[in-house]
Parts: structure tokens; C-alpha cells; sequence
């Protein structure tokens, strides 16, 4: 049985305002679903729901077809605004700790593949600290096919790249679609990707009043 | 438990490294251990009676420092929002950080307490119980520092209300670690149950306070 994650009429409220209501949609396997809409539409809180930070308010959200007792939590990446990385460590070291401690264990040629992928990979004995914001990003990119989860949660995942890693994350995110895996990612910028499905938050956030 | 270990490693790596305060408590426990003889003058008699309370003080201070530097940077740089998905429970990266707080803070301070003691005249007899009283009782001030931290995480300038909050859970600690390293030059009958009390602190927070930090924590996520 494949995966499918569905959720249904959710609603999110943020500081007395309701953010979006009546929210519903499915991704299964080997799809993907683009966030599209304004600023303040929920795009963050959305994928932060998904990822599990804070509770549901109302509506159900699903995973079916999975076969053991994980949340969507423990099977998706969550890429947020900030990339989890120490500065104070190696490129390396940062892989290494997130693929230890997502009890994926990695060895070094492992990493330097993954950091391969997004042209880091001769920066891997570098402190992270001497990187910069785009490379920073790229780095925080590798860890999403270091530690294999099936969900992919991304928000705006092309933040501070160039055009030819922007190239290097659409790849990434197609192979990741091809093998089978569920992705959910917002974005202002055209990636050159074609999404199976398309969300717009505009549409279902809530008019002030 | 690797992913538990590899927590352990990578905090103590940080704390170690450039900006991550592993020097800041034991600077700050140096420093204040030679300026007070400095400052109540050499009275040798007053500073013997002295030297336990003001070692245990310092410590406790000392790792107070540190406190707020438990979760901030974590939380700062998005780490703990991977961490709250797990796959490790919250709880054990709660006390992972306790652990290492620990290993990077309280332990190596205990460890230095007979050693910097000479310098307030503390009797050679009292060397062996303070080490083990402080390093007993170190565990306990780690894991109830995780806790403060835990509860102010995302709190800017949050040291003050970390140090309201846990000062007052540190009393106990205090109390029967004076009461356990001047056991043997007073009434050496209270050695045996004074460490006992402080044993039992230690392991209440051991179970109790990663549980609260881990609750703190998701509350704060939400």
C-alpha cells in the first residue's frame, strides 16, 4: 500500500486571527504539492502543523498507508527559515551530528557525496562559520538526502541560492519525488520544477474582516 | 543510545570550542575563590570555617552562569525544532543536555573545589567528601539548570528569571552539601545521611526534570 498523507478542514488561528480555514488536500507518493500565495497566508504555519510544532486546533491530518507508528514528524525533513547549523563546527561535523542523531549514521564518504551534490563538497573540512548565506543554505540542503525520510517539508527552500544551486535543489527535489517520496514545499521563486499539485494559500486564508 | 551519546559529544565539542562558555563558569569560580581570601583577609581560623559554604556557593553560581546558554543557541539556529521531530524522545535530549552540562561544567568545577579550597585554609580531612558531595550534587544543579533553561527558552535576556526560578530548588542541594563535607570535622553522623539526601535529590531530578524540560520545550513549540 502506498503512502498518502491527507489532511482535512484544518484550521490554524495565530494570536486571535484565523490564519486559514477549511483547509484540505492529499500528496501521495512520488508527489508534490507547491504552496503558492501571498505573505501571511499560512505558508510557514501550515508546514509548521505538519512538521508538528504545536498541536491541531481542529481538522484531522493523516498518513495512510503507513506501516509502523512514526509521526509524520519523525518521517518528514523539516527545512524552516533557519538551517540548524553550528557555526562553532565543520561542515562535516554538522552532517555528521544530524545524520547520528536522525539514527542514520553516516560515514565520511557518504557525507562527501550528499555535500557533492550541492558543490560543497571541497569545503568539507571548513568551519561552517566561514560559509556563506547561500552556502550555509546548500548545507543545510545535503542533510535532506543524507538521512533518507519520506516527507519532505520545505519552506522556501531557495533562500539565498544563485541560480545554479536553485538547478541543484529542483534535482534534488525531483529525485526525491522519483523515488517515491511525498514533498510539500513553498516557494516565491520559479524553480523549473513542475509540482503534480498547487495550493493557493490566498484563496483559502481568511479576508480580515 | 548513539543518538543519545552523539548529543552528548557534539554539546561538549560546542562548549569547548571558541564562544561556548565551558570557561566562563570556571573562570568565574577561579576568580571569585582567589579574590576572597583576598578580601576577608588572612585569618586563617575564620577562613577554615568559612571555606566549605563559600567553595558550595561559588559553585552553584558558577553553573547558574551557564545557564542560559543551555537551549538559547539551539533554539536560535532552528536545531531544537529538528529536535522536538525526533526521532529521539524530547526527554532524552533533555537530558543529554543535562549530561553534558555537566560534563563540560559542573564536574570539572567539583573536580577543581579541593584543590582551589586551599586557598580559603579548607581542612585536608574535608578534601575527599566535598569532591564527592560536589560531584554528586553538581548532577543535580545540571539538571535543574535544564529545566530553567528549558522554561525560558525563546526568552531574551532570560538569565534573571532562570536564576528566580531555580534558585530556590538549588537551597536543598546547598544545604546538604555544606551539611555533607562538614560532616567529618563536626558531627561526622551526618555524613552518611546527608549524602543520602543528596543522592536522593539528585536522582529525583534525574527522572523528574528532563520530563518537565521536555514539556517546556513542546509547550514553547506551539
Amino acid at each position: 500500500m502506498t503512502m498518502q498523507l491527507s489532511a482535512k478542514n484544518l484550521v490554524c488561528r495565530r494570536g486571535g486571527r484565523t490564519v486559514f480555514s477549511g483547509l484540505s488536500f492529499t500528496v501521495g507518493q512520488g508527489e508534490g504539492l507547491l504552496l503558492e500565495g501571498p505573505n501571511g497566508t499560512g505558508k510557514t504555519s501550515l508546514l509548521r502543523i505538519l512538521a508538528g510544532f504545536g498541536a491541531l486546533e481542529t481538522g484531522s491530518l493523516e498518513l495512510d498507508g503507513a506501516d509502523d507508528e512514526l509521526t509524520i514528524g519523525q518521517r518528514a525533513h523539516y527545512l524552516g527559515h533557519q538551517n540548524a547549523l553550528k557555526l562553532a563546527l565543520s561542515v562535516e561535523e554538522n552532517l555528521s551530528f544530524w545524520a547520528d542523531f536522525m539514527g542514520q549514521p553516516a560515514t565520511a564518504n557518504t557525507i562527501e557525496e550528499r555535500l557533492d551534490a550541492f558543490n560543497l563538497g571541497h569545503l568539507m573540512s571548513y568551519s561552517a562559520g566561514l560559509l556563506s548565506a547561500g552556502q550555509k543554505r546548500r548545507l543545510a540542503l545535503s542533510r535532506l538526502e543524507l538521512v533518507s525520510r519520506p516527507i519532505w517539508l520545505l519552506d522556501e527552500p531557495s533562500v539565498g541560492l544563485d541560480a545554479a544551486s536553485c538547478k541543484l535543489l529542483a534535482a534534488a527535489m525531483m529525485r526525491h519525488m522519483e523515488a517515491g517520496g511525498l514533498l510539500i514545499a513553498s516557494t516565491h521563486l520559479d524553480l523549473g520544477l513542475t509540482f503534480t499539485k498547487k495550493l493557493n494559500m490566498g484563496d483559502v486564508a481568511e479576508r480580515a474582516p | 543510545m548513539s543518538m543519545f551519546w552523539s548529543l552528548i559529544r557534539r554539546d561538549i565539542v560546542l562548549t569547548l570550542r571558541q564562544g561556548g562558555g565551558a570557561g566562563m563558569a570556571l573562570g568565574f569560580f577561579i576568580t571569585v575563590l582567589v579574590l576572597l581570601p583576598l578580601g576577608i583577609g588572612p585569618d586563617l581560623k575564620f577562613l577554615q570555617r568559612l571555606a566549605p559554604g563559600a567553595l558550595w556557593i561559588t559553585l552553584l553560581l558558577s553553573v547558574l552562569l551557564s545557564t542560559d546558554r543551555i537551549f538559547a543557541p539551539d533554539y536560535e539556529d532552528g536545531s531544537l525544532e529538528l529536535m522536538t521531530m525526533g526521532p529521539m524522545p524530547l526527554e532524552l535530549v533533555a537530558l543529554a543536555k543535562s549530561v553534558a552540562h555537566w560534563l563540560g561544567t559542573g564536574l570539572p568545577l567539583a573536580i577543581l573545589a579541593p584543590g582551589l579550597g586551599v586557598l580559603l585554609n579548607l581542612d585536608a580531612l574535608l578534601f575527599g567528601p566535598i569532591l564527592l558531595a560536589m560531584v554528586l550534587g553538581s548532577l543535580a544543579l545540571s539538571l535543574l539548570a535544564c529545566l530553567g533553561a528549558a522554561i525560558t527558552v525563546g526568552l531574551r535576556r532570560g538569565g534573571m528569571i532562570i536564576s528566580l526560578l531555580i534558585l530556590p530548588l538549588y537551597v536543598p542541594v546547598l544545604i546538604f552539601g555544606v551539611s555533607a563535607t562538614n560532616a567529618i570535622t563536626g558531627v561526622p553522623e551526618l555524613f552518611g545521611p546527608s549524602m543520602l539526601i543528596l543522592t536522593a535529590i539528585s536522582l529525583a531530578s534525574l527522572v523528574l526534570a528532563p520530563i518537565a524540560a521536555a514539556a517546556a520545550i513542546r509547550a514553547h513549540m506551539a
